[in-house]
């Protein structure tokens, strides 16, 4: 199997992980027996990293709080972000750390049950650390789309039932 | 009161209208009906107009329509397709396909003048040609030949009458391509006889392992040739009504007669869209195909699983299976399957009498969804075939 194909595969699951290699197999003219290799192959190489669902929590009735926290770092000999990063990302509330350019260093995603669980963590937690300097937390009002998925009621079927 | 129209009293009522009612009505009804595609117009090309109707894109355009859109179109199948047509006075921008079809046969026929086409066709080309004042003439094609259009057929539908042949691929509703050497051979038979060619590609850009051949590229054809392109299908904007009839500036200049008395122009907000499309929307056709092409082979899989029997179409979105494991007619098989499972299908005789036995299926539907479908269509074909 060739590099476009693991590539139609890998985005036929990335739509939907519930994909059965048969559908799979029918909709690239593949046997289900390579589908099912390849799926495997992709496994094994931690290119297919794991199967999760996409949820709206907001919907299901669950609080949930999320910040994006900017936090200036000075980098050390040797190692640069990469120590102070893997301390923050951690920590199991920590949904998200980037290396970025601009202004700051890192850029964190932590969620929490309240505000306060927040504060309470960049507080004792995130400020503290060697070599922070720095942090600027932004609380997240409203999400509007989020991994490509947008979080508004789903625009209905417009089409009339039936045309030629 | 006086009798109205003889011409358009003779075009009989729409052959859906009764399954659209029904259906229309249903609740939890999966419709594999509809031909359009279900995707939205790519936002980009929504953007664009909005953007041109805040700047006061309002207003009408010249009757050709938008000069930059026609030499984009004209860049475009240059490149695609390597026909040459001048922006200048060979191109016309249209209400959609269906507005080029109507002037088309307009600037063309003289009473009497005999269209031939293959069937199963579009439903809108027999009433085409008789509101020309026109016959038309359909010669049918075959399931076990994929509905490829067979030459010695045609030939033997050509009377002193013809005046054009009409062709449609990727076609509506069988999703054939029809071959390149089949295609050229035709347009030798309309230089044999001096035929016009009216080649609606509206299509063009959904085939799947094939290529695309354009009718006005092969030799002969072009200046005998009303080339026929949209962008409904593959930019998803059938709502924008926008088209466009590429002819040698003769024809045109007919066309355009008729279009400027009775349109006027194309809408301008939509004819902005369409520029977007042709200069940024390459991508976004690309994915729209290849989502088109993986539900084909899905659909096409299990239809003949389930024992409705198909080739695979290698164009447009739509499956054109033979229900005969049923014994079933089409227009039977629609309705009870409709009562039965609330899936919407088109039946294959409003199309022409060669579509009897046959049933549409549209793919432009999301996956789950077809396979809800899918799932219904066998629980209802296995109590037919017992
Ligand atoms: C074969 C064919 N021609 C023309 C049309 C009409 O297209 P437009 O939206 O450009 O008028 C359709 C639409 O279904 C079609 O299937």
């Amino acid at each position: 199997m060739n590099q476009e194909q693991h590539k139609a595969i890998l985005e036929i699951l990335e739509q939907d992980a519930r994909t059965t290699p048969e559908q799979i197999a029918a909709m690239l003219g593949l046997e289900v027996e390579q589908v099912k290799q390849a799926i495997h192959q992709l496994e094994s190489a931690g290119i297919i990293r794991r199967y999760k669902t996409v949820i709206d929590w907001d919907r299901f009735g669950e609080e949930r709080v999320f910040a994006f926290i900017d936090v200036k770092v000075s980098p050390a000999r040797e190692v640069g972000f990469d120590d102070v990063a893997e301390r923050i990302y951690r920590f199991p509330q920590v949904h998200a750390v980037y290396l970025v350019s601009g202004d700051h260093d890192l850029r964190v995603i932590v969620s929490g049950r309240t505000m306060k669980e927040i504060a309470a963590f960049v507080a004792e937690r995130l400020a503290p650390l060697d070599r922070v300097q720095a942090t600027y937390t932004q609380f997240v009002l409203k999400r509007y789309k989020e991994d490509g998925e947008v979080y508004a009621e789903t625009e209905p079927d417009r089409r009339l039932v039936m045309t030629p | 009161m006086k009798p109205l129209s003889r011409t358009v009293g003779a075009v009989p009522p729409s052959g859906i209208r009764r399954f659209f009612d029904v259906a229309a009505q249903m609740e939890d009804c999966i419709s594999l009906g509809v031909g359009e595609p279900d995707f939205v117009t790519p936002w980009h090309i929504r953007e664009a107009a909005i953007w041109a109707i805040e700047k006061g894109f309002t207003t009408y355009t010249s009757n050709y329509g938008l000069f930059t859109l026609r030499q984009r179109i004209s860049a475009h199948l240059k490149r695609r397709y390597g026909v040459e047509y001048s922006p200048e006075d060979e191109m016309l921008i249209t209400i959609g396909v269906s507005e080029g079809l109507d002037i088309a046969m307009r600037a063309l026929l003289n009473p009497g003048d005999e269209v031939i086409f293959f069937e199963p066709s579009y439903v809108s080309y027999p009433p085409c040609v008789m509101f020309a004042g026109g016959t038309p003439v359909p010669v049918p094609t075959d399931y076990r030949q994929g509905f490829q259009p067979d030459v010695d057929r045609l030939r033997d539908a050509i009377t002193p009458r013809t005046k054009a042949i009409l062709l449609c691929y990727p076609n509506n509703p069988t999703g054939t391509v029809a071959s390149h050497e089949v295609l050229k051979e035709i347009v030798r038979l309309a230089v044999e006889h001096d035929l016009y060619l009216v080649s609606d590609e509206i299509y063009d850009r959904l085939v799947y392992d094939v290529e695309h051949t354009c009718v006005a590229s092969l030799p002969g054809a072009r200046e005998r040739t009303i080339l026929l392109g949209g962008f409904s299908k593959s930019y998803a904007m059938t709502g924008w009504r926008i088209g466009y009839a590429c002819a040698p500036a003769q024809i045109i200049e007919m066309m355009i007669k008729v279009h400027q008395y009775t349109m006027l122009c194309a809408p301008i907000a939509a004819q902005k869209a369409a520029e977007e499309a042709l200069e940024h929307g390459e991508a976004e056709v690309e994915r729209m195909r290849r989502e088109y092409d993986r539900r084909r082979r899905l659909i096409v899989e299990r239809l003949n699983e389930i024992g409705l029997e198909c080739l695979p179409p290698q164009g447009a979105f739509y499956v054109f299976p033979s229900i005969r494991c049923t014994g079933l007619r089409s227009e039977d098989f629609t309705e009870q399957l409709l009562w039965e499972e609330r899936v919407a299908v088109v039946p294959g005789n409003v199309f022409g009498s060669s579509g009897e036995g046959h049933v549409r299926l549209s793919y432009a539907t999301s996956l789950p969804r077809i396979e809800e479908a899918l799932h219904r269509i066998e629980r209802f074909v296995r109590k037919r075939r017992g």
